[in-house]
């Protein structure tokens, strides 16, 4: 009981930790990536001197995100004369805190064996594997549409009780396009859970280590091409970033649904943001590229297409599915990020009509192709 | 009252899109590859050491093509005796459009061809806007411009109140856009 206790505990610690760091670090990754992209050479101007020397250590602007972190905090918070100042008070919570229980159903790691990993561990824990993610729950996706789902609540609250018309155009516009493509990107889906039989999603990931014609990972990024696109830009669009950021277009609505909000309260907003790229990031490589592992991997090591298999040590592997976790997850980030200083915004009436028109047409037919191949199978 | 529907006017030039172009996706992916790329090549230069900016780090890295009429720093435009060629005037401070120039006149009655002097010349470059209009105003040519602004940028702003001795740091070997007139044969009375 206490072992379990102390697992989930370290697993709970990690996860946070994990996604506090990719908010924070994100942050500096797209000022320093655009800088790239645009032939600039980026903010690098904050340092930390060392005390009592004129030592600064600048460390290619990595201190940018805790200066901004300070300033949020010491910045005046100013609150309009709100209509409603408790739904003022609680929306960027509301948005904030289903970001991070997302994460709670996503595996970041195959089975630990504590026993496995240390001999004179096996006293403490006995033989018992727990698998690496918060939540073990056999509705993993359910949970995540469940929760994912809440954050347009908070930007509707944000943007309703700010009393200000901007906001609530910001609003209106965040409600209709996350309503818009929640349902692409559950249709989406639709076509992984026939392939997969399971909405775990640890299943999903097992499932995702075997090959597919002999040779190919057996990735859903190999089996659902098509769906894999369709996901990815559904959840930028849902994430409100460009080339889809139309709730908080500046040049038409000044900052959209938060305009109003001040200080460490929009801190709050820019940071589920951001935390929700990696997000994003991490769905995506669970469903579409094998999530924990590499390819041909899988919990006892590696078994190539040739017939070759090579073990590994209980404790390499599992330091190596966290990895590339993490790296699959930084990757997909910094696309996202390519993408967001690539293209222009959309006008309101083509995000709409893109979304209603185009995407969910296609995810539809994809839907009825994979449904129709799977009977044809027999499966 | 009947509402005719908007419609759109179509131009000559219209570009029309093939269904190529109307597929979004490839063309997507084209300007992906290009922005990435201009990414990957950026960061490959910062990765071997070279610079992948066009940027420059500015006042600890400043550009080399500044050109050669361009604004920055004052000097003081000296006599061949090093005393400043400033008849105190305050032509230059009146014509400030940032009210920077500070000159305090004095007088010399040993220099009976310019008796008057400026005491303190004194210029605030957190004000300044390097509109050069001081050196259009000058009728005794005694203030120019460097092409630079060197050691000028700093985070302190009470640093940046030159006097006029920083003015008369500028010391040319000889100078060609208007040489000073070789003493008069028989001039004894100026040092």
């Amino acid at each position: 009981m206490l072992a379990d206790l102390l697992v989930s505990v370290l697993f709970i610690v990690y996860a946070i930790s994990v996604l506090m760091g990719f908010g924070t670090i994100l942050t500096w990754v797209e000022r320093k990536q655009a800088a790239v992209m645009a032939d600039r050479i980026g903010a690098n101007r904050a340092y930390i001197r060392i005390p009592g020397t004129q030592v600064k250590l600048v460390w290619w602007g990595l201190f940018h995100g805790m200066a901004d972190g300070l300033k949020m905090l010491v910045k005046e918070d100013w609150k309009p004369r709100t209509y409603d100042w408790y739904a003022y008070a609680v929306a960027p919570w509301v948005v904030f805190t289903p970001v991070l229980l997302v994460f709670a159903v996503i595996p970041f790691g195959g089975t630990l064996h504590p026993a496995h990993l240390w001999a004179p561990l096996a006293g403490f824990f006995g033989d018992k594997s727990y698998p690496m993610q918060i939540a073990t729950l056999d509705g993993g996706l359910l949970i995540i549409f469940a929760f994912s789902g809440m954050t347009i609540i908070g930007a509707m609250l944000a943007g309703w009780s700010s009393s200000n018309k901007f906001a609530l155009l910001g609003a209106l516009r965040a409600g209709s396009q996350m309503i818009s493509y929640e349902l692409v990107l559950g249709l989406t889906l639709l076509g992984l859970i026939l392939i997969y039989g399971t909405v775990n999603l640890d299943a999903m990931v097992r499932h995702q280590s075997g090959t597919v014609l002999g040779f190919l990972p057996a990735w859903g990024i190999v089996y659902q091409p098509f769906a894999a696109t369709l996901f990815l830009t559904a959840a930028i669009a849902e994430n409100k970033r460009i080339p889809f950021d139309l709730p908080e277009a500046e040049s038409e609505l000044i900052a959209g649904y938060y305009t109003e909000y001040s200080a460490m309260k929009m801190g709050l907003f820019m940071f589920a943001e951001f935390i929700e790229i990696a997000i994003i990031g991490a769905l995506f490589t669970t469903f579409f590229l094998g999530g924990y592992n590499l390819p041909y991997m899988n919990d006892a090591g590696f078994a190539f297409p040739g017939g070759g298999t090579a073990a590994l040590p209980h404790g390499a592997v599992v330091v190596t599915q966290m990895v590339t976790f993490l790296a699959k997850v930084f990757l997909l980030c910094s696309f996202q990020i390519l993408i967001r200083w690539s293209l222009p915004r959309f006008r309101y009436d083509q995000v709409l009509m893109f979304a209603w028109k185009f995407m969910f047409p296609l995810a539809l037919a994809n839907l009825v192709i994979t449904a129709v191949v799977m009977w044809a199978l027999g499966k | 009252m009947t509402r005719r529907t908007h419609v759109r006017k179509r131009y000559w030039n219209e570009p029309e899109m093939g269904w190529y172009e109307k597929a979004y996706l490839p063309e997507i992916l084209k300007g992906l590859a290009i922005t990435g790329g201009v990414f990957l090549r950026n960061m490959a230069k910062w990765m071997t050491g070279k610079k992948g900016a066009l940027t420059t780090y500015y006042p600890e890295e400043t550009r080399w093509d500044y050109a050669r009429g361009n604004r920055g720093k004052h000097v003081l435009v000296q006599r061949p005796d090093g005393s400043p060629q400033c008849i105190a005037c305050n032509l230059c401070a009146t014509v400030c459009p940032a009210k920077v120039i500070e000159i305090e006149a004095a007088f010399d009655p040993a220099d009976a061809a310019h008796p008057k002097y400026p005491a303190r010349f004194e210029i605030d470059y957190s004000r300044c806007v390097f509109c050069g209009l001081c050196v259009e105003a000058c009728p005794e040519d005694a203030i120019r411009m460097e092409k630079e602004v060197p050691t000028l940028p700093s985070p302190d702003r009470h640093v940046m109140w030159l006097g006029k001795e920083e003015l008369l740091a500028w010391k040319p070997a000889r100078d060609a856009a208007k040489p000073y007139p070789g003493r008069p044969a028989g001039d004894k009375d100026r040092p």
